[in-house]
C-alpha cells in the first residue's frame, strides 16, 4: 500500500495507475487529501466547503465497481476540487459572496454533471473573489487563502483556492474559471498549470455568470498531462448553453507526447516590453530560448492593438456584470433586506450583499451602459474587441502557438494591493487578450523569480487550437522539469 | 474624466445600489480613475470598425418548441427568501401614494 504522502503528492496520471493496479484504493487516496485538508485548511483557507461524507461515499461506489468488474470513468478515484462558482446539487454555492450565502443550487453544472460522470471525487469548493472579480482572492466575503509559497502572499485570482488547493497537495486536480485570466494568473502565482479553453468548449450552464461573452471553466494541476486529462473529461457540446459550440473537442491525449518538433512559435513583441518584473523578463525569455533546441521555428509576431486590451476587458467585462448582476434582487434566491417598498428591499439588499470590488465593477459597468455614454465607452470597446481579434487572426496565419509572460509579477503581499482597484487591474494585462478573442491559452510554470516565487509562462493557441497548446505545454515542460512543491522559508509544509 | 457625486448618485439609483453619501465619495474618486484608464479604448477605435460583442460570431440557437422535464414549482421556489401560494413574494410594490414614481432607464446597445 502507498504511503498517505506518496498519495498526496502523485499526480492525477500516477493515482490512476496506481488504482488499476489495486495498489491503493478510491478511498485511500480520498482519506489522504481529507486528513491534508484537516491538517492545512486553517492555514491555507483554501476551501470554503469540504463534502468529506459525500467523497467517501463517491470513492467506496466507485472501488466496489472496480472489484467488480463493471465499468469506472477516465478519471475514476482522483480527488477534485471545484471552484465555489460552479453550481453544485444541494451543496452550498456562494461564489464568495454573502449575498449567496446560504444559496443551495437546485442542479449540477454542466461540467460538474461531466466531472461527475468521469468519477472525479469532488472533494469540496473553492474559495475566490466574490463572483470571480479579483486577482488575490482578497474579495472572497469569507476568508483570504494563502499562497502555499509563501504564506504571507496571495495565491492570485479569481480561482485563488483552487490554485492553493492543488499547490497545497489538498487536491490533485481543480477546476477554475477564467473570464479575464482568472485560471491562468492563480496557476502562474501558484507554480502550476492552468488552462482556459476555446470559449465554448466546456459549458457555461450552472457557471454563475460575470461576463457572458469571456467565462469560461478549466484544469487547473501540477502537470500538463493532468491538465489535458481534466480538459478532456469537462468539455462538450451542450444544448442547456446557447453559446456552447457543437464541434468536436479536440483530442488532447494522442499527441501530447510528440513534442516540439516542426512547431511554429511565435513570440509576441508586445507582451515583452515594460511592465514586468525583471526576474519574469528573465524566466519567460529563458523558456523561450529552450524552443529552437526543441525543435520549434521561433518567429516574432506583433499584436499591435494588444495594450489596448485591459482598458477594453475593464469596459467589456464590468458591463456585462452589471447586467447579469442585476438578476440578485432579493427575490428569487440569496439574500434579502426587508423594509420599505421593493425598489428599496432591493437597493438595500444589493448594497448589503456585494462587497466593494463587486459595486465598484456592476457601477463602472452600468455607467458605461448608460444613455449618452454608451458610445463613448461600451461601443468602443467592442471595437477594440474586433481589432484584438484581427491581431490575432493574422498572428495565427503565421504561427501554431504564441508565448509570452501569464502575469507582470510573483505573487505579492497580502493586502498589498486591495486599497488600489487600478492597480489590482493590471495583473490582467498579458492574460485578457485571449479572453477577449476566446481563444484556449495555457500557463505553465517557467522557474521561479523575485523572492524564489513561481513565474509563470503563457501559451496561446488558434481557436480550437488545443491540441498543438498541450503539445507545445508538454515538451516545454519536459524541458524546464519545474518541482511543484512549495519551498522556501514561509511556504506551507510538505505532505 | 471626473464625474461628480451627482453622477455617481444617479448611476447608483440606476443599478439600486443604496450606497452611503461615504460610500458614493470613495466611488466617484475610484471610477475616475479607472474610467480615465478605459477612455484609452479611443484612441484607436474608429467608427469604420464594427464592433464584436462574442468572441466565436455564433448564431443564434433555436430548439423545437416542446415540453421538456423541468424544476417543480417546490425546487424552483426552495432557494427564495419569500414565497406564498406557489409565487415569489415581494413587498408591496405600488406604494402608499397613488401613480408610480418615474424611472430611468440605461441605454441598451
Amino acid at each position: 500500500m502507498a504511503e498517505d504522502s506518496a498519495l498526496a503528492t502523485s499526480s492525477a496520471a500516477d493515482l490512476l495507475d496506481l488504482l488499476d493496479r489495486g495498489e491503493t484504493s478510491a478511498v485511500e487516496v480520498t482519506r489522504a487529501h481529507l486528513e491534508r485538508i484537516t491538517k492545512t485548511d486553517e492555514t491555507l483557507k483554501a476551501f470554503l466547503t469540504v463534502l468529506e461524507d459525500d467523497a467517501l461515499a463517491h470513492a467506496a461506489g466507485i472501488d466496489q465497481r472496480r472489484s467488480a468488474g463493471e465499468p469506472v470513468g477516465p478519471l475514476a478515484g482522483v480527488p477534485l476540487a471545484l471552484k465555489d462558482l460552479l453550481c453544485t446539487r444541494g451543496i452550498p454555492t456562494t461564489c464568495g459572496s454573502r449575498i449567496l450565502a446560504d444559496y443551495r443550487p437546485p442542479y449540477d453544472a454542466g461540467v460538474v454533471e461531466r466531472l461527475r460522470e468521469a468519477d472525479a471525487v469532488v472533494l469540496g469548493k473553492t474559495n475566490m473573489d466574490e463572483f470571480a472579480m479579483g486577482s488575490s482572492t482578497e474579495n472572497s466575503a469569507f476568508a483570504a487563502t494563502r499562497n502555499p509559497w509563501d504564506l504571507q502572499r496571495v495565491p492570485g485570482g479569481s480561482s485563488g483556492g483552487s490554485a492553493a488547493a492543488v499547490a497545497g497537495f489538498q487536491a490533485t486536480v481543480a477546476v477554475g474559471t477564467d473570464t479575464g485570466g482568472s485560471i491562468r494568473q492563480p496557476a502562474a502565482l501558484c507554480g502550476l498549470v492552468g488552462m482556459k479553453p476555446t470559449y465554448g468548449l466546456a459549458s457555461r450552464y450552472g457557471l454563475i455568470a460575470f461576463g457572458s461573452s469571456l467565462d469560461q471553466a478549466g484544469p487547473i494541476t501540477r502537470t500538463v498531462e493532468d491538465a489535458a486529462r481534466l480538459f478532456q473529461a469537462m468539455c462538450g457540446h451542450d444544448p442547456r448553453d446557447s453559446t456552447s459550440l457543437t464541434d468536436p473537442v479536440p483530442d488532447v491525449m494522442t499527441g501530447l507526447n510528440r513534442g516540439m518538433e516542426g512547431l511554429r512559435v511565435g513570440v509576441v513583441t508586445e507582451m515583452m516590453g515594460e511592465g514586468m518584473e525583471p526576474g519574469v523578463r528573465a524566466r519567460v525569455g529563458e523558456a523561450i530560448d529552450r524552443l529552437e533546441p526543441l525543435g520549434a521555428e521561433v518567429v516574432e509576431v506583433s499584436l499591435p492593438h494588444v495594450s489596448y486590451g485591459l482598458p477594453a476587458y475593464y469596459l467589456i467585462a464590468p458591463s456585462e456584470a452589471s447586467s447579469n448582476l442585476s438578476r440578485y434582487d432579493g427575490v428569487r434566491y440569496g439574500l434579502r433586506l426587508d423594509g420599505g417598498d421593493t425598489e428599496q428591499m432591493m437597493a438595500a439588499t444589493r448594497a448589503e450583499g456585494f462587497g466593494p470590488e463587486v459595486q465598484r465593477r456592476i457601477m463602472i459597468g452600468t455607467y458605461a451602459l448608460s444613455a449618452g455614454y454608451y458610445d463613448a465607452y461600451y461601443a468602443q470597446a467592442q471595437r477594440v474587441r474586433t481589432l484584438i481579434l484581427r491581431d490575432f487572426e493574422e498572428a495565427f496565419g503565421r504561427c501554431d502557438v504564441l508565448i509570452g509572460p501569464t502575469s507582470p509579477s510573483v505573487a505579492f503581499g497580502l493586502g498589498e494591493k486591495t486599497d488600489d482597484p487600478l492597480a489590482m487591474y493590471l495583473n490582467d494585462v498579458y492574460s485578457v487578450p485571449a479572453s477577449l478573442a476566446g481563444l484556449p491559452a495555457l500557463s505553465l510554470p517557467a522557474g521561479l523569480g523575485e523572492h524564489d516565487l513561481p513565474v509563470g509562462v503563457q501559451l496561446i493557441a488558434g481557436v480550437l487550437g488545443e491540441a498543438v497548446l498541450f503539445r507545445a505545454a508538454r515538451a516545454l515542460e519536459a524541458e524546464l522539469a519545474f518541482d511543484a512543491t512549495p519551498r522556501g522559508a514561509h511556504a506551507l509544509d510538505a505532505p | 474624466m471626473s464625474l461628480t457625486p451627482d453622477d455617481v448618485r444617479h448611476v447608483a439609483q440606476l443599478a439600486r445600489l443604496a450606497l452611503t453619501d461615504d460610500q458614493l465619495d470613495v466611488m466617484s474618486e475610484q471610477l475616475g480613475a479607472i474610467l480615465a484608464y478605459a477612455e484609452q479604448v479611443a484612441e484607436v477605435a474608429t467608427a469604420d470598425v464594427p464592433a464584436t460583442g462574442h468572441p466565436l460570431r455564433l448564431a443564434n440557437v433555436w430548439r423545437d418548441d416542446e415540453p421538456r422535464p423541468s424544476l417543480s414549482p417546490h425546487e424552483a421556489l426552495a432557494p427564495a427568501p419569500a414565497a406564498e401560494n406557489g409565487r415569489f413574494r415581494v413587498p408591496r410594490i405600488i406604494g402608499e401614494q397613488p401613480g408610480a414614481r418615474p424611472r430611468e432607464e440605461p441605454a441598451h446597445g
